[in-house]
C-alpha cells in the first residue's frame, strides 16, 4: 500500500493507503472531511471538487496517491475560525443553494475561478460552473453569489 | 475496481521498465477518461504507471515555426498558454472548450491523442494541422496515427512524449457540443498550412477523418461557399441517441463553413 504525506487545510496527514482509494475517499473516509461530497462518482457532478496545489480537480477522479506531497483545500479549510470565507458569505447571503448537496463543489469552484477572474461577467461565471451540476436552483442565485462573492474577494 | 499495482517513475527509461515487468501495465495520464473507466472495470490493468512524475513530459516549446507540447501537458496549460495563443489561437480556443474547467486542470494531450474517443476534440486539432506524434521510440505523422474507434498506431507500451504542431497559415475549429460533456456531437477543423488545406472531422464517425472533397475545393478557393454543394454521406457515420447520422452529415457541412469563416476573419 502506497504511504502518503499531505498538507490537507493546513495540517499535515500522513496514512497508507489503497492503491484503489480515490482521493475522495480518503478525505471523507480516512481524514473525516465529509464536505467534500460525491455526487456521481462518475467525474460528471463536481460535487467533489477540491483543491490541489492551487489547481481545482474532481477528487473523485484521482488516487489517494496521486496527491502524496500535495497541499489540499476543501471546504472544511475555507473559513476563518468562525468567519466564513467571502464566497460562502456571497452563496449564504444570495441563497446560493437549496439542498446544499453540490455547494461545497460549488464553492470550491468559485473561489478558484474568482481568484483568476476577479471581476467575471455573468456569462463566464456560467462558463466557469460547466464541472459543478446543481439539480435544486436552476443557478441564478448561484450566479448572483458568485458574482458578490468575487467582489467581496477582490476587496 | 480490481487490485492493481502503482508504479511512480520519473524517468522515461523507468517507465518502459515498469511497462515490461508488468503482467497488464497501463499509463496514467490525467486520470480524466482511465479512472472513470477503471471504475467500470471495463479497464482493469494490473499494474498502474503513473506518467505525472516524469518531468521530460511537460512543457511548451515555441520555435522557429511550429510549437511541441509536452504529453503531459494539461488543457489548461495549452488554453492559456501565449505562445499558442499567438501562433495557433485555435488550439488554444480548442483546449479551453474540452469538457469543463476541472477536467481540463487534469487531462492531458497525450492522453486525449492517445484515448483516441471519437468524440474527442484533440484528435481534429492534431489531424487538421498536420501534428507529428513524438514517442519515446519514434515520430508518427498524424495521417498514419489513428486507426480507428480507441485506435491509434502505438505499439503496446509506446509513450507519447510530445506533440509538434506546425503554425499554420490560418486556422479555426469550431464544435456542436454535447450540451451535457461538451464532447464534440461533430467537431470540424479547417487549417491551411503553408499552401496546404486541411479539413479534420471529429465526433461524426467513429474515429477522427479528413474531409478531403472539402480540403480540394477550399485549396482553390479558402472562403466558406467553396464548401457550397458537398454533401458529405451518412452512411457509416455515428448514429447514437444524441444525434442520427444524417444530422451529423449535415452539421460536418455547417461547421465546416463556419470554421471556414473563422480561419480568414
Ligand atoms: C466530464 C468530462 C468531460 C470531458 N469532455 C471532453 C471534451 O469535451 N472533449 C474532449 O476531447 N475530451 C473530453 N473529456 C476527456 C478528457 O479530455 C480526458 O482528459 C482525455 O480524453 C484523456 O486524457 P487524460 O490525460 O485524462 O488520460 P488518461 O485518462 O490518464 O489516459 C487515457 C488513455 O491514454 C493512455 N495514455 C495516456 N497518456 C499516454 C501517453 N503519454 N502515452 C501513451 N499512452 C497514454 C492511458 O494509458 C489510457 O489508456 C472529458 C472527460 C470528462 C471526465
Ligand atoms: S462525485 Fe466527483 S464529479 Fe461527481
Ligand atoms: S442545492 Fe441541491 S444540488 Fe445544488
Amino acid at each position: 500500500m502506497p504511504a502518503i504525506k499531505l498538507r490537507v487545510n493546513g495540517r499535515e496527514a500522513a496514512a497508507e493507503v489503497d492503491e484503489r482509494t480515490l482521493l475522495s475517499t480518503f478525505l471523507r473516509e480516512q481524514l473525516d472531511l465529509t464536505g467534500t461530497h460525491v455526487g456521481c462518482d462518475t467525474s460528471q457532478c463536481g460535487a467533489c471538487t477540491v483543491d490541489i496545489d492551487g489547481i481545482t480537480a474532481k477528487s473523485c477522479a484521482m488516487f489517494a496517491w496521486q496527491a502524496d506531497g500535495a497541499a489540499i483545500t476543501t471546504i472544511e479549510g475555507l473559513a476563518d475560525g468562525d468567519k466564513l470565507h467571502p464566497m460562502q458569505a456571497a452563496f449564504r447571503e444570495h441563497h446560493g443553494l437549496q439542498c446544499g448537496f453540490c455547494t461545497p463543489g460549488m464553492v470550491m469552484t468559485a473561489v478558484d475561478f474568482a481568484k483568476r477572474n476577479p471581476d467575471p461577467s455573468d456569462d463566464e461565471i456560467r462558463h466557469a460552473l460547466e464541472g459543478n451540476i446543481c439539480r435544486c436552483t436552476g443557478y441564478h442565485f448561484i450566479v448572483d453569489a458568485i458574482r458578490t462573492g468575487a467582489k467581496a474577494m477582490r476587496g | 475496481m480490481y487490485p492493481f499495482d502503482v508504479k511512480i517513475p520519473t524517468d522515461l527509461a523507468a517507465a518502459r521498465k515498469a511497462f515490461e515487468d508488468a503482467d497488464d501495465g497501463l499509463f496514467l495520464a490525467g486520470g480524466q477518461t482511465l479512472i472513470p473507466v477503471m471504475k467500470q472495470r471495463l479497464a482493469m490493468p494490473g499494474t498502474v504507471i503513473a506518467l505525472e512524475r516524469i518531468s521530460d513530459l511537460a512543457g511548451i516549446k515555441a520555435g522557429g515555426s511550429e510549437i511541441t507540447i509536452g504529453a503531459m501537458t494539461r488543457h489548461a496549460a495549452v488554453a492559456a498558454d501565449p505562445d499558442i495563443a499567438k501562433a495557433i489561437p485555435a488550439l488554444a480556443k480548442l483546449a479551453g472548450g474540452i469538457g469543463d474547467p476541472q477536467v481540463r486542470n487534469r487531462g492531458t494531450i497525450g492522453g486525449s491523442l492517445a484515448n483516441n474517443d471519437p468524440a474527442a476534440d484533440y484528435p481534429a486539432a492534431a489531424l487538421g494541422l498536420g501534428a507529428t506524434i513524438i514517442t519515446d521510440k519514434r515520430e508518427i505523422a498524424v495521417d498514419q496515427f489513428f486507426k480507428g474507434m480507441f485506435e491509434t498506431a502505438l505499439d503496446a507500451g509506446e509513450i507519447i512524449t510530445a506533440v509538434r504542431f506546425p503554425m499554420p497559415e490560418c486556422a479555426a475549429y469550431v464544435k456542436l457540443q454535447h450540451p451535457a460533456t461538451r464532447f464534440a456531437m461533430v467537431g470540424v477543423m479547417v487549417a491551411k498550412v503553408g499552401s496546404t488545406v486541411r479539413v479534420a472531422v471529429t465526433g461524426a464517425a467513429p474515429s477522427v477523418f479528413r474531409a478531403t472533397e472539402m480540403e480540394a475545393a477550399l485549396t482553390l478557393k479558402f472562403e466558406p461557399n467553396a464548401l457550397d454543394g458537398i454533401t458529405i454521406a451518412a452512411d457509416g457515420l455515428n448514429n447514437d441517441i444524441h444525434a442520427s447520422r444524417e444530422y451529423r452529415a449535415h452539421l460536418i457541412g455547417v461547421l465546416a463553413r463556419r470554421a471556414a469563416q473563422e480561419a480568414i476573419s
